[in-house]
């Protein structure tokens, strides 16, 4: 069944500018989407229809005044719900956040409202964003839209599916190492992690400090550009966020040219699928067919990487997550005898297994006697991937390789062997550990199921990947419409999820 | 195993996790083989390397001392797991002595 | 039991000190939420100070200019690249349950501050200071004194947490013997004018915007230093000193009957002047410290910091030094003054016109016995510097003697009101009308005839019981000098 929201946002917004649709039209059709198929896909915890239809109101009723709106105004936008929204609940995917309503927004959920983007939900995840494939969630696990026996990818796997889907016509993810690419890979998407820092993390519910960053997930790299671009930019309320400005849709199609592009070959992996290998090489012949100089290059540290960010990322995180004590707000656990105990129980009942792992690991990691062969020996491998990454772009102006080392497994195929699992991240940690930005880019199939290939260049240089994904996009000739044919795939035990 | 049951335990402690007695072996075997795993960052060579302190490299980013916007009372209390209308409560906290 | 004398005999104690200083910024440390002292409960918190999920701190300018301003003071290196870090630790006071601190990286390290006791000088050398920020508070209920123990339930407040906290750490000092108690004191009372004179924060010991930890240690004369214990909730110069010499004396005597010193956490009682055992050190939390990566580092602009040296105003030492030369004293004399906490006050006194003698006399004197009496501090006492100013020109203009100004003085302790309002009120005043005067002259002498017969012949000294029943009717308000002359010249014809 067709819907509006199938489209891009930049043909929406054409559409929406010349008055053949309405934001009401366009938002009631994406929620229509969302009612049929959320069963299935348990990729929304919320539906915020009430407050969306409301907005797509607002923003019409401007357009007829003669304001002047963005590119982002009127678009149904699925929100991961690892970002605060006011007055909606906001769980992290998490039980020890069941229920929670924060009394403010993130920065980068003001600026999509301020872009008059309509957001229709808070989408499913793996807990606190520890995970690879959506199955750590405290809801149920989200399933591919292509296949619903298979995962999404994780741990933005909700947005994905959401997109994928035609939920919404675009979403926010977040990546700490791999969170938003690998889904986005796994479903045929476009999807950037900017550089550190670009995006506030205001808001953010914190996962690895110095890792997490938000980022847009969409049909294709114009939107990606454009979503980008309406959250980017400095926030006095996060440190840490950047004070360069944020243009990314200037010279999309430009072309590349003479652009010199380094193939890291540690990032085809011996455990890789053949055919996902096969399919990222394809797409990169086409990038040497559209003018690029294309030469292989080697970064050993990228070997090391995975370990180091096993390391620091659950050191932050068993700091960061140590809020959640059930004192303030969360799931507080009944008849404890005294604070600590009640501390210890809301803690062991609210979080999941993998979370708790990763607190676990982290809080080694950090412990006496262990800070220096752990947590100060990572940040230092960390340096030399840095550096590494710097040297490299002495020579290449982006390097390339693949998003993920498979395509979309099975749900249930790696859940109880975690460091499987983590082997999903493998070619995507190295860049979150630079802080630098990536992107995927869909470029094929691999057994029939989505293969992305991932572009990355140095700090402040998405206009510049941006513009490489856009070409090879352009050549590649994705098929990126969304796909709910759910009545041809294996019909798994779905969770109730949302109404 | 890399990791000891007492580790385990002791880890828990710190980071405030019940651990049934079912999941102690379970995640000392997990925490094991992800331990086992990171070893191999040992091999690189850091002796002159820093650790990674920001990836972007910054220094003093400030605020003016002056005062922002404070939240509701009633609305924090409102999201709170138990109060008094006025303070947040919480089981007794054990004195050192018992 | 050894007393405080035999411990000093045979053992040598080193002290060293941990202060907490709440700086008197607009905003807290991380956070734009207001800082006033007794605000409702929860009215002063926002997502940042709350721990919300999603908050990120940002740093207070004002916060690490105050604590620069301090260091500066205490003649420590500023560092030129510092970064904040994570103290993590589970409580429900703490919102994040770790608190954004200084690790190995501390703003300030490596100076000193010198002090006086009895005209001996001790440079205590400090180790560091450094911003962290506050906790919440919490108030125990169900117990019996609102204590921990016994306690059903803990209500939390969260104003404080998030309110900047400057920790001033000294470096051990050994070598002082019998003078510990008041060395300690000494320390904390010069390290609380220095402050107060930089205006970075109003260190009320009372209201806990200053909190001091004392640690101490015995060990035999000559040998290595012993096990030493640190002992909280020190709220008053007096408890410093008091905890000092306490705790000499309980870890002399362990020492002495062959015992060793536990490494403990010990918590100090005001009431008792004795500590009791508190959080054994040995199984001490292991923090797991680790650079703060929501904050960014802090490198101080050299050139910044030089002007901030160049305007630090004039310290409380070099300032009693000139003091101590325009009002012509020794050295020992300001000591005194220092002792009694009165050097401001004099100052003051002498602002409003009276002489620093005279000054120096009303505070060391009356009002220092006054306050030692009732275990109060001097500038508590209830009688402002102005009043004193006050009271001496009422002296200097001969409208009240020495004695009938104490009198006086006792109504304006008493909170009757300035001296010229007690005077009025209970009508006290020199009786200067001569007339009257020679009437009581007169017949006292009537009244007395051989003691008027022994003082015409010649016997000066018996004058002293005309001049008695002379006070005794004029209520005491009679000059004793006027009435003398008086008795001698009636009595010379």
């Amino acid at each position: 069944m067709e819907s509006l929201a199938d489209r891009t946002a930049h043909e929406l917004s054409g559409m929406l500018a010349a008055g053949e649709v309405s934001a009401v039209e366009l938002t009631k059709d994406a929620l229509g989407v969302i009612e049929r198929t959320n069963k299935a896909l348990n990729s929304f915890l919320t539906v915020s229809d009430v407050q969306a239809m409301s907005a797509a109101k607002a923003v019409d009723e401007a357009r007829a005044r003669g304001e002047k709106l963005g590119p982002m105004a009127g678009i149904p936008v699925a929100v991961k719900d690892v970002l605060v929204t006011k007055g909606v609940t906001t769980t992290a995917g998490s039980r020890i956040l069941e229920g929670f309503v924060p009394p403010y927004d993130a920065t980068a959920v003001q600026r999509l409202r301020q872009a008059g983007a309509i957001i229709v939900g808070k989408t499913n995840m793996d807990e606190f964003a520890m995970g690879s494939s959506n199955e750590n969630s405290g809801f149920g696990a989200v399933h591919h839209p292509w296949d619903l026996s298979r995962v999404p990818g994780g741990s933005s796997g909700g947005s994905a599916a959401a997109v994928a889907a035609g939920q919404a016509v675009a979403a926010l993810g977040t990546d700490t190492g791999g969170s938003i690419r690998l889904p986005a890979a796994f479903c045929g998407l476009v999807a950037i992690k900017p550089t550190y820092g670009r995006v506030s993390r205001y808001g953010l519910i914190a996962f690895a400090s110095s890792l997490d960053q938000v980022g847009p997930m969409t049909r294709d790299v114009t939107d990606a550009a454009t979503l980008l671009e309406a959250i980017s930019g400095h926030d006095p309320a996060d440190a840490t966020s950047l004070e360069d400005p944020a243009d990314f849709t200037t010279g999309l199609d430009r072309g590349i040219k003479g652009l010199r592009v380094g193939i890291v070959k540690e990032l085809f992996t011996e455990g890789m699928e053949p055919e996902v290998a096969a399919a990222v090489r394809r797409g990169i012949d086409q990038l040497v067919s559209l003018g690029a100089q294309v030469e292989e290059c080697s970064l050993p540290s990228f070997k090391y990487a995975l370990a180091a960010y096993h390391v620091i990322a659950p050191a932050e995180a068993s700091s960061n997550l140590a809020r959640f004590d059930g004192v303030r707000y969360g799931l507080r656990s009944p008849d404890a005898r005294d604070v600590t105990e009640m501390m210890m129980r809301s803690r062991e009942e609210g979080f999941g297994d993998e979370v708790k792992r990763r607190i676990m690991v982290g809080t080694y990691a950090l412990s006496a006697g262990y800070y220096d062969a752990y947590y100060d020996k990572a940040q230092r491998v960390r340096t030399v991937v840095i550096r590494e990454l710097e040297a490299a772009y002495e020579n290449f102006d982006v390097l390339v390789g693949p998003t993920a080392p498979c395509v979309a497994f099975k749900l249930g195929d790696r859940v109880n062997d975690p460091v499987a699992m983590y082997l999903a991240d493998i070619a995507t940690i190295p860049m979150s550990l630079a802080g630098i930005p990536a992107i995927t880019v869909p470029i094929g199939l691999a057994d029939g199921l989505p293969v992305g290939l991932q572009i990355f260049g140095p700090h402040f240089s998405e206009a510049q990947i941006l513009r490489a994904a856009f070409a090879l996009e352009q050549s590649a000739g994705f098929d990126s419409r969304p796909r709910r044919d759910f009545a041809h795939s294996a019909a798994p035990q779905a969770k109730p999820g949302q109404p | 195993m890399l990791v000891t049951r007492a580790e385990v335990e002791h880890v828990a402690e710190l980071a405030r996790l019940a651990l049934t007695e079912t999941e102690i072996p379970y995640f000392q075997q997990q925490l094991s083989a992800i331990l086992t795993e990171v070893e191999k960052m040992q091999e690189v060579p850091t002796d002159d390397v820093p650790p990674t302190s920001q990836v972007i490299p910054r220094t003093n980013v400030l605020r003016a001392d002056v005062i922002g916007e404070t939240l509701e009372r009633d609305d924090i209390l409102a999201i709170a797991p138990a109060h008094d209308g006025v303070r947040y409560s919480v089981p007794r906290i054990l004195g050192e002595d018992e | 039991m050894l007393s405080f004398d035999d411990v000093v005999a045979r053992y040598e104690p080193v002290i060293g000190l941990e202060t907490h200083v709440e700086l008197g910024t607009q905003t807290k440390m991380f956070c734009g939420c207001p800082t006033v002292f007794g605000a409702e409960p929860n009215t002063q918190v926002c997502p940042v100070c709350l721990g919300l999920p999603g908050s990120l701190p940002v740093t207070n300018k004002a916060a690490i200019e105050a604590t620069v301003r301090i260091g500066l003071a205490l003649n420590c290196s500023i560092a030129s690249w510092c970064r904040f870090a994570r103290k993590n630790y589970f409580y429900p006071d703490m919102p994040k349950n770790f608190q954004i601190s200084q690790y190995d990286e501390p703003l300030c390290s490596d100076g000193y501050l010198d002090v006086e006791v009895d005209g001996e000088l001790f440079r205590i050398g400090i180790e560091r200071v450094h911003l962290e920020e506050d906790t919440g508070k919490s108030l125990h209920v169900g117990g019996a004194t609102g204590r921990i123990h016994g306690a059903t339930e803990s209500l939390v407040d969260f104003n404080r947490a998030g309110i900047p906290l400057v920790e001033i750490v000294t470096k051990p000092v050994p070598g002082i013997g019998a003078r510990a108690p008041e060395v300690a004191k000494a320390y904390v009372a010069e390290l609380r004018d220095v402050i107060r004179t930089l205006g970075v924060s109003d260190v009320k010991m009372e209201q806990g915007s200053m909190r001091c930890d004392v640690n101490t240690s015995l060990n035999k004369l000559g040998e290595t230093w012993g096990t030493r214990t640190e002992t909280k909730n020190v709220n008053s110069l007096r408890s410093v000193e008091r905890s000092v010499r306490s705790e000499m004396i309980r870890q002399g005597n362990i020492l002495e009957n062959g015992g060793h010193i536990i490494q403990e956490t010990r918590h100090f009682h005001e009431d008792t002047g004795e500590s009791t055992s508190g959080r054994s050190k040995e199984t001490a939390t292991d923090y797991r410290y680790f650079p703060e990566p929501d904050l960014v580092p802090l490198a101080p602009d050299a050139t910044w910091v030089k002007e901030l040296k160049a305007a630090l105003p004039e310290l409380p030492r070099v300032h009693r030094a000139r003091l101590t030369a325009e009002w012509g004293l020794s050295a020992l004399d300001m000591q005194s003054i220092l002792n009694a906490g009165a050097v401001e006050l004099i100052e003051q006194t002498v602002a409003q016109g009276a002489s620093p003698e005279a000054a120096r006399k009303w505070w060391l004197g009356e009002l220092s016995r006054h306050a030692n009496e009732r275990g109060i501090e001097l500038g508590d006492s209830g009688v402002t510097p102005s009043q004193v100013a006050q009271l001496q020109k009422l002296v200097d203009e001969g409208k009240l003697t020495d004695k009938l100004a104490r009198q006086v003085l006792e109504g304006v302790l008493a909170g009757e009101g300035d001296p010229a309002e007690v005077m009025a009120a209970r009508g006290i005043e020199v009786v200067s009308d001569t007339g009257a005067l020679t009437v009581a002259v007169d017949e006292a002498i009537a009244a007395n005839p051989d003691i008027a017969e022994k003082i015409r012949g010649g016997n000066q000294a018996a004058a002293g019981v005309l001049i008695g029943a002379v006070m005794k009717t004029t209520r005491g308000q009679a000059d004793a000098k006027t009435v003398r002359e008086l008795v001698l010249s009636r009595l010379s014809n």
